[in-house]
């Protein structure tokens, strides 16, 4: 591509794409806030599982529980 | 307290999880995020979303920010990593709402049908192209800052530049159009 081809591409390009200029109209901040909110409130899926994978080793082997509380 | 001081400050809470330092650098930065995806995406309704993305992911990456960096430049990579992803994701689909109105503006020079196809061509162009063809190409923006923005250097720019405005004369040709 010569040098002649890649301003001729570069100035169509700009003619049939022109720059945005758009501003932000509000304050998002308000959603922000209310996704942390939702995001506080809900417990990841790793914490049930490994809670539920701790209450299957106890029904399991009832007799770990004072050996674990031990080493706490 | 000096001005620089207090930033360090706000910067340092934001890193340690402070809600209310992020607050203050989410109005801070909020305008500056939109602008500059806006110029990536071209379609401000969707900016809106990628601006509230880009602080999410911002938020939860609040504990790998380096206390003493640019919170600015940090944003913006993060930003521009969430516009890659929307394009990669929305790859070959309509050309967005921005391109219409586009066509709209009469321009006696160039005719609408090679308009049309340039715009076609530009949304043709890969995501990675695309995001340095929008920034260097349409908004004029400095190299040195799509490149921080990018996390590359600047000689990557230019080569992704150079492969943008090849992939446009190729994909022209294939529509007809000499340039």
């Amino acid at each position: 591509m010569n040098k002649h081809e890649e301003e001729s591409i570069r100035n169509l390009l700009k003619r049939s794409v022109t720059p945005v200029h758009a501003e932000l109209s509000r304050d998002l901040w308000p959603q922000m806030l209310q996704k942390i909110a939702q995001q506080t409130k809900t417990v990841p899926w790793f914490d049930w599982a490994l809670l539920g994978l701790l209450i299957l080793w106890w029904v399991l082997s009832p007799g770990s529980v004072p050996v674990l509380l031990y080493h706490l | 307290m000096p001005v620089l001081e207090q930033q360090s400050d706000l910067l340092q809470q934001f890193a340690a999880g402070d809600v209310g330092a992020f607050e203050r650098l989410f109005r801070e930065h909020q305008a500056e995020v939109f602008r500059w995806i806006v110029r990536i995406i071209r379609d401000p309704a969707a900016a809106e979303d990628l601006t509230l993305e880009t602080f999410w992911r911002i938020h939860k990456a609040h504990a790998r920010f380096d206390r003493n960096g640019n919170f600015r430049g940090w944003a913006r990579r993060i930003a521009t990593n969430a516009a890659l992803d929307y394009l990669k994701s929305r790859r070959l689909e309509t050309p967005l709402p921005d391109d219409v109105a586009a066509a709209e503006c009469s321009d006696s020079a160039v005719r609408r049908d090679i308009r049309e196809k340039t715009q076609h061509a530009f949304h043709r162009l890969p995501p990675k192209l695309r995001v340095v063809a929008a920034l260097a190409l349409i908004e004029e923006q400095p190299y040195g800052e799509i490149a921080e923005a990018l996390n590359i250097s600047v000689g990557a720019v230019k080569l992704r530049v150079f492969r943008a405005l090849r992939h446009l004369r190729k994909h022209l040709k294939q529509m007809g159009i000499e340039p």
